[in-house]
């Protein structure tokens, strides 16, 4: 894994406009729909060059409407298409809500009809977006059974997520983080590979406290693991890739290794994955605890904008270096 | 009146046959589950029924070809029935048993069948007008010549959803008929304060740019001859149609609703425009059927749904132990 800034191959962006290529090209059953996403490429670019390349009837360029995009999604996919459907920003899935939760994620268990279905689109703050440009919507997904969730952090993750995103037969999410789509570059396999849905990452090995987190705050965790390191404080930092289904025992394990735990995620507090996790692990590994269990994440507000109020409300690497030595003296 | 036949397609007494066996099984049907299973406290939940409105299914699926899809809704009992979904399988689903299209996760009109090209409504009314659309999207990806039926009634179209998806569907040209059962009541909400438009199809038409036409819901002929319109129009590529079903709900929006909200004159103006005495006459006076035929019929019915019901309440309920499957796919671990 490459650390932000170093310059290499494949951008997180590029890595996700390779995915979507190639199985367009390995399957005849995978189309694209949304909003300005044929034309234009996408707002981000992520979609840039497939019209050209796959034309109209795969690359559909749709009115503004989230709720009718999505539905498009669900009726193809009742036929056996694989629709791949672009939010252009994540925030505005709350506009096809009713379609995810109560028509996609439903069908297989109410009449046993599959709903092969990626809906993806940039998710996160750091690019002073506001309120309505920088959310975190996955929890009321990951609530919702018959959803998977995804939040890559890598551009090799996000290739080969979205990959077996796009192959897998129930409907998936997938949130890129805008924040990481041309920060981030890696040198990625030429050949073609996936990333298998619910299994975690460790991205740093370490035996004093475990940092459980996903999307961009993995960057959080590994620079805060770089400070404490000089002091002789290893973070062991796990990135979940998916959040439902959830990596249980690749959590469970690290908090067994290192008997301590942070929680960190951009998503705000309340109802927040963190709360999830945490009990999980008084359920399943309390006797394994030597210190409470350590929540950081963004305050209970919406994504403000002006910078100084952005900053203050995402984690930093110093909010996590501060709980760290709070916890690692407990 | 050479004209009218040389127009319209060919309505024979064949075809009246089939038509009001289909019209008198729903019929049967929903009064054996609203009056009497639900009732006896067998059906728990919420009992929706088409009473008065069975023209509009009936009419119009019997047209559907076998790769065609349809997204009815909970007041669409003849759809299934055209398409072929076994009464036995439909008791079993309002009974919640096992041998139901949705095995007991899902009741009364909540089915559907992959096989039979039946999309199962969910309860957030319109919604499944774009999923209808996505359809439509993907029989036209595929290059095929089939269409998509999308029934909704005066309420829905109030949704936002309706009205994306009827704008995708006419941007697009996708082969859907939009079959609308203005049926002059959403739960109790009448017309006027559902929309300041006079008709449906004005919604549709000047809205969206697709055509729309407004016929009569409860003469089936009339349903069945607008369909094939409708249908030759969206197989051409000419985009979605929509046929504006004018009827009324003779019953309350569900079983517990004794829709005191009506004018009592309402009902007794609508039930003298029955669809099936309505079908009957007609039949009658073309000399294709009598009063004998019209008993003999209803008598085979009766026999066809108590054997229904007998089999449905015979049959298990589902397994609790069944209650975590198939909410993914088990074949992806």
């Amino acid at each position: 894994m490459t650390p932000p800034g170093t310059s290499t191959l494949t951008t997180y962006l590029e890595a996700i406009r390779q995915g979507l290529w190639e199985e367009m090209e390995r399957d005849e059953s995978v189309f694209i729909l949304g909003e300005d996403v044929g034309v234009y490429g996408g707002a981000f670019k992520v979609t840039a060059g497939l019209l050209e390349r796959f034309g109209e009837q795969r690359v559909v360029d749709t009115p503004l409407s989230e709720a009718a995009i999505v539905a498009a999604g669900i009726g193809a996919a009742f036929t056996g298409l694989r629709p791949i459907v672009e939010m252009q920003f994540a925030d505005f899935i709350s506009c096809a809500y009713d379609q995810i939760v109560n028509f996609a994620a439903k069908s297989r268990y109410r009449w046993g009809v599959a709903v092969p279905m990626v809906i993806r689109g940039p998710s996160g703050g750091g690019i002073h977006g506001g309120p309505f440009h920088s959310q975190n919507p996955e929890m009321p997904f990951v609530h919702t059974p018959g959803l998977k969730v995804v939040c890559p952090a890598t551009a090799y993750d996000a290739k080969g997520l979205l990959k077996a995103s796009i192959r897998d037969n129930d409907p998936v999410l997938f949130f890129e983080h805008k924040l990481l789509y041309r920060r981030i570059k890696e040198d990625l396999p030429s050949a073609d590979y996936v990333v298998p849905l619910g299994k975690a990452a460790i991205r740093r090995q370490g035996g004093d406290i475990s940092v459980i987190t996903y999307g961009a705050m993995v960057w959080v965790a590994l620079e805060a693991a770089e400070t404490l390191a000089a002091d002789g404080i290893e973070l062991e930092v796990l990135d979940l890739r998916t959040l439902l289904p959830l990596d249980e025992e690749a959590v469970l394990e690290t908090v067994r290794k290192t008997s301590k735990v942070i929680l960190l995620h951009e998503d705000t507090q309340t109802g927040g994955l963190a709360g999830e996790l945490a009990a999980r692990i008084s359920e399943k590994a309390f006797d394994y605890l030597d210190g409470p269990i350590v929540r950081i994440t963004a305050p209970d507000t919406p994504v403000p904008y002006s910078p100084p109020l952005e900053e203050a409300f995402l984690p930093r690497a110093s909010d996590v270096v501060e709980k760290a030595r709070e916890l690692y003296r407990y | 009146m050479t004209t009218a036949t040389a127009l319209a397609p060919e309505l024979t007494a064949g075809l009246c046959d089939r038509l009001l066996y289909y019209l008198e099984l729903m019929r049967e049907i929903e009064n054996r589950i609203e009056l009497k299973l639900y009732r006896q406290g067998k059906i728990l939940g919420g009992c929706y029924t088409g009473r008065g409105q069975e023209a509009i299914p009936v009419g119009s699926a019997i047209l559907a070809q076998k790769d065609d899809w349809l997204c009815p809704t909970h007041r669409d009992m003849g759809a299934y029935l055209v398409r072929g979904m076994e009464p036995r399988r439909i008791f079993a689903q309002y009974l919640g048993r096992a041998a139901g299209p949705t095995r007991g996760r899902d009741g009364n009109m909540h089915m559907g069948d992959l096989g039979l090209h039946l999309v199962p409504i969910i309860s957030s009314i319109g919604a499944s007008v774009p999923v209808a659309g996505g359809i439509a999207l993907a029989l036209k990806y595929r290059g095929l010549p089939n269409v998509v039926f999308s029934y909704f009634g005066d309420g829905a179209t109030s949704r936002g959803d309706w009205h994306e998806g009827v704008n995708f569907a006419a941007v697009q040209k996708l082969p859907v008929v939009y079959l609308c059962n203005n049926n002059q009541y959403a739960y109790s909400t009448p017309l006027d304060k559902q929309m300041a438009v006079e008709n449906v199809a004005d919604r549709a038409a000047a809205g969206y740019g697709i055509s729309a036409e407004i016929i009569d819901g409860n003469d089936v002929l009339a349903v069945y001859q607008a369909t094939c319109r409708a249908v030759a129009h969206a197989r051409a590529g000419r985009g979605p149609y929509l046929i504006e079903c004018k009827t009324f709900r003779m019953t309350g929006h569900s079983a517990h609703d004794a829709a005191d909200y009506v004018p009592r004159l309402m009902f007794e103006e609508w039930s003298r425009k029955d669809p099936i005495l309505m079908l009957q006459k007609h039949m009658v006076e073309r000399g294709w059927a009598t009063e004998v035929d019209f008993k003999k019929l209803h008598a085979r019915i009766l026999a066809e749904v108590d054997e229904a019901v007998e089999w449905a309440e015979s049959s298990p309920l589902p397994d609790p132990a069944s209650l975590l499957d198939g909410v993914y796919d088990s074949a992806g671990d």
